[in-house]
């Protein structure tokens, strides 16, 4: 193992320019964490959509609300799954929750992705279901009765007042969510931005590039489910709806990019020590994930197609199409994000005088393919809930407008 | 017996008993004013390194580190400054192609050996971001890594300064240097320093002032690497080259 590791790690030495130390060449976090701040984040921004309805009291966006809450439940049950594989000892991981190190962020994540899914999450989608689970569970014959019956937890009250308590419940879960959703992917921001041996993660933006940047792909995501998942269903998309969420993604692609502006302007401002190998780092190795995909494709264009919808009064397919391609790039741009941040911050040596490289493996733990497997998995599960838990409704069942 | 006698010899042992644990527990503490803790650290000398790589070499097979050129508890840098401040760092590597012996240049304005291992930090960022606190203070100051605790999230690897950690690739746990706690607790020199032929390396209790490494920092400016991270080293160099990081 061990020589087959090290002769695995020689052509990286190869292509490694100036000086790292020694025990820098490899890259620790790899892919796997790559797609952990990803997955938690399309979470929280597909949870912030959803409260926009209820919170907000946002009307158009109601087709989204079920839908958003179930794509935030399908990814936060595989946002886990990275980080496990990802260790060295998956069979100790427990030790975090049962003997946690109070001054480690890592070990807060137990706490933060338990309250997450049990108490906003898991809670929420239970009252927002809870009277069609119901309804359902009393018309349907076999297994699905059963499952539903479940899913109910055997509740039977489906009187007016039952249903004001469910609608009341939901609001106070979403007041709690909403900083929760916060907390999720702020919490994963801190992770990178608390590490002050590294010049490339810590920020005291970093919590806020992150959040923002989570919205924005969880917006994102939603919009292309949504334009997926109707047309296939033969119904028609609610164009006023799409409109509304696809302003809001607008503008929370707005506040990104001008939060990671200025981070950027603050780092060449302050010219601090690490700014040459960081420079030679963003017009080198980074320069076509960080320029060329972070920024122009999956930032600039997506701004200046949204831009012209905002200004020109186009047609509904031309819009369609337009939303639909804005959202892809926008996916593609917030997965290089996360690649730049959690890469980019490994290939510089902390002498700041040398970069290494990483090289991906294909069919490793940590490889190509199982990331590609657990980008699917959400698309699984939520495949599983949509028909468990249609969001909108059962055939000649009860309506589920609430 | 009545109740009165029986009442009275049980109650005159109190004072006793209350007196006997006075006693014994100042006592205690006395002995425990007696028991010193030793706080470690390691002096290194830069102008005295000759770039042997001895240290290296003995540390690789005292803590059986993994063969190969990026697994190292500590190691050497050699340090080229030429003029236009022109840095060059290279590892030392005894009969490798890539490090070859320097040649007087006209260029060259100075050139010296930097050894580096962990500095255990007086305030460990590995130690702090730990998930599972794996990684932990010694009463003596030294940082460890319990390996059956490990997890193996490397997170302690992203949060060192210093490059002084490596994931073992067996053990799938990460690793550094103990400063050699299993030898310096039966008394004995860390390997590194008892293997070096000029006295670069010296170490010692920074509680004693009869030991080398406290001599050093009397007769010596000191310096630590990253002083502005607030790690507090307990590695100290003496002159110490603005160009090392």
């Amino acid at each position: 193992m061990n020589v087959a590791f090290i002769a695995q790690l020689l052509p990286v030495l190869q292509q490694t320019t100036g000086y790292i130390y020694p025990n820098e060449l490899e890259v620790h976090w790899a892919l796997l964490i790559v797609l952990y701040p990803y997955l938690t984040g399309v979470v929280a921004g597909a949870f912030i959509l959803a409260s926009l309805v209820k919170v907000f009291n946002i009307k158009e966006v109601q087709p989204t609300y079920r839908l958003s809450l179930l794509t935030a439940l399908s990814f936060l049950l595989v946002a886990p799954l990275p980080l496990l594989l990802h260790l060295g000892h998956p069979g100790r991981s427990y030790e975090i929750f049962l003997t946690p190190n109070p001054s480690s962020a890592m070990a807060m994540f137990g706490f933060v992705y338990a309250w997450y899914l049990m108490v906003v999450l898991l809670l929420e989608i239970w009252f927002v279901y809870r009277r069609d689970l119901v309804m359902w569970a009393g018309r349907e014959k076999g297994p699905m009765k059963w499952i539903h019956k479940i899913m109910s937890l055997f509740s039977k009250d489906i009187s007016d007042r039952a249903f004001k308590f469910d609608m009341k419940a939901i609001k106070v879960i979403t007041i709690i969510g909403i900083p929760s959703a916060f907390l999720l992917h702020g919490y994963v921001g801190f992770i990178f931005g608390s590490i002050k041996a590294n010049p490339w993660w810590s920020s005291v933006l970093m919590p806020i590039v992150f959040l923002f940047s989570a919205i924005v792909s969880g917006i994102a995501m939603v919009i292309l489910i949504y334009m997926i998942i109707t047309p296939l269903r033969g119904k028609p998309i609610d164009m006023s709806c799409l409109d509304r969420v696809a302003s809001y993604l607008f503008y929370a692609v707005i506040v990104d990019f001008s939060l990671e502006a200025l981070d950027f302007i603050h780092r060449l401002y302050e010219s601090e020590e690490s700014i040459k190998i960081l420079s030679e780092l963003v017009t080198g190795k980074l320069f076509s994930s960080l320029v060329v995909i972070q920024v122009f494709l999956g930032m600039l264009i997506p701004l200046g197609i949204m831009s012209i919808i905002k200004m020109f009064t186009l047609d509904k397919e031309l819009r369609k199409l337009l939303y639909f391609v804005s959202a892809i790039l926008i996916q593609v741009g917030i997965f290089t994000t996360r690649w730049n941040v959690v890469i980019g911050g490994q290939m510089f040596s902390k002498s700041m005088r040398g970069l290494t490289t990483y090289k991906m493996e294909f069919w490793g733990l940590e490889g190509l393919l199982t990331t590609i497997g657990l980008l699917i998995l959400p698309f699984v599960i939520l495949f599983v809930l949509l028909k468990i838990l249609p969001p909108w409704g059962i055939k000649n069942g009860e309506s589920v407008n609430q | 017996m009545d109740r009165r006698s029986l009442l009275k010899k049980l109650f005159s042992f109190i004072p006793l008993a209350v007196a006997g644990e006075l006693f014994s527990s100042s006592g205690g503490r006395k002995q425990e004013g007696l028991k010193r803790i030793s706080r470690y650290g390691m002096g290194i000398q830069v102008n005295k390194c000759i770039g042997c790589v001895r240290c290296v070499e003995a540390c690789k097979i005292e803590n059986k580190v993994p063969k190969g050129r990026h697994f190292f508890r500590t190691w050497v840098e050699r340090y080229i400054i030429r003029r236009e401040n022109k840095v060059t760092v290279q590892l030392v590597e005894r009969g490798k192609k890539d490090y070859t012996v320097l040649t007087p240049e006209k260029d060259i304005l100075r050139s010296f050996f930097v050894p580096k291992l962990c500095n255990h930090c007086t305030n460990p960022p590995c130690a702090q971001v730990c998930p599972v606190g794996a990684t932990f203070l010694t009463e003596e100051g030294v940082v460890l890594v319990d390996g059956d605790r490990c997890i193996g999230c490397g997170y302690c690897i992203q949060a060192c300064p210093y490059g002084a950690r490596y994931m073992h690739p067996d053990k799938k746990v990460a690793d550094k240097c103990t400063f050699c706690y299993h030898r310096v607790k039966n008394k004995k020199l860390p390997v590194c320093v008892l293997v070096c032929p000029t006295q670069a390396r010296v170490f010692g209790d920074m509680n004693s002032l009869a030991s080398p490494l406290v001599r050093v920092k009397r007769m010596k400016n000191i310096h630590v690497l990253k002083p502005y991270l607030n790690t507090e080293p307990k590695v100290f160099y003496t002159d110490l080259d603005g160009e090392v990081r």
